[in-house]
């Protein structure tokens, strides 16, 4: 069987109609359906990894929008045991420092990125 | 040892973080891996003679093979590329994806 | 022979990543290649029965001179030609993804599928590339 690594860098995109991200949602379904599965998180999407992420409270009219939960995907995304690492460059850049991170996830430095892509079989550059 | 097809569809002046990408390939491309970066759509922006772009000199010369798609090219009337970028159809994608190259979109 | 994997997200008409998809899906199979495309949100789209050409006073142009590109069209073009090279094109989009979109009206040899299905094809697949959106 294949190991896949799910590269994301898109981030909030969608997120609010799809209450969730679609990239890590889909991660989590082949995992679910038995695949071997990574995520790493580089560019804007390592901000997925930080805690307190909130999105509630739009409301458009008489409708209100449920809105994503983010951390409650990446913590369940942990504890299904699917390696989530991010990219520790990226996190500087944008001023986030470990205490924000949730835990389990991993941090890499950029220069790993290469590394973790050969011990896979197949990417998926989302 | 593994292949890798890289594929470029952003230019450097579109995208903050071709850099990153750039110097992914160049990562990969150490030691036995063979890497193609394949220039397609705006990617192929910076393959122009003339164009200026530090990432991509920064490649052209070394190991990583680097191609321009040639209806990328023709759609935006660039005819003559910078030493180092030859322009290839999109079959050598397709070839080497076949082969079972690692792909990888940006 | 090989197989490719292609997965797509992009909705029709929207960006320049739509039209190299179909081109790498046409040199596939042109090359005697088994292809899967799993089109994943507003790639869903591609496939959509509703789409119309029409005119364009710009141009100049009535609705035959425009012949208006519809990517329905190139959908049922390209399953046409891989029967026609005798090689099998699977095109399945995310059902759920179709649903939210209620473009559950797609041309004809266009299934539903879901990311489990989506592996399935990468797992018998030689390549696999994945097109992300923005």
């Amino acid at each position: 069987m294949a190991r896949y690594l799910s590269i994301i860098d898109s981030a909030y995109r969608a997120t609010i109609e799809e209450q969730d991200d679609t990239a890590v949602w889909f991660t989590h379904a082949m995992k679910n359906g038995g695949a071997e599965v990574s995520i790493l998180l580089r560019g804007d999407a390592v901000n997925y990894a930080v805690t307190q992420q909130d999105a509630k409270g739009l409301r458009f009219g008489s409708r209100a929008v449920k809105g994503p939960d983010l951390v409650r995907d990446i913590k369940a995304v942990v504890e299904k045991k699917i390696p989530i690492y991010a990219v520790a460059d990226d996190l500087a850049e944008r001023g986030i420092v470990s205490t924000q991170l949730i835990p389990g996830v991993e941090t890499l430095p950029r220069g790993a990125i290469a590394k973790l892509i050969e011990a896979h079989d197949r990417v998926l550059t989302w | 040892m593994s292949k890798y097809v890289m594929i470029q569809s952003k230019s450097p002046w579109e995208s903050g973080d071709l850099g990153h990408f750039y110097a992914l390939a160049r990562e990969l491309g150490q030691g036995e891996n063979e890497v193609t970066l394949f220039l397609v759509q705006n990617g192929v922006m910076a393959a122009r003679s003339g164009a200026t772009d530090v990432g991509l000199d920064e490649l052209l010369g070394g190991k990583v093979r680097v191609l321009a798609d040639d209806f990328s090219l023709r759609e935006r009337a660039i005819e003559t590329l910078r030493s180092g970028v030859r322009a290839s159809a999109i079959d050598e994608v397709v070839d080497l994806l076949a082969g079972g190259a690692k792909a990888l979109w940006h | 022979m090989a197989t490719i994997t292609l997965g797509i997200m992009d909705p029709p008409y929207e960006s320049a990543n739509t039209p190299t998809a179909f081109r790498l899906v046409e040199a596939a199979i042109r090359k005697g290649h088994n292809v899967n495309v799993f089109c994943y949100e507003g790639a869903t789209a591609l496939g959509y029965a509703g789409q119309k050409q029409h005119p364009n006073a710009v141009h100049g142009a009535s609705l035959e001179e425009e012949d208006h590109p519809n990517p329905k069209d190139w959908v049922k073009a390209l399953l046409a030609y891989a029967a026609e090279k005798q090689v099998k094109l699977v095109w399945c989009n995310c059902g759920l993804c179709v649903d939210e979109r209620g473009v559950e009206s797609q041309v004809e040899g266009v299934c539903r599928g879901s990311p489990v299905d989506a592996w399935k094809y990468c797992e018998a697949s030689d390549g696999v590339i994945l097109i992300g959106t923005e």
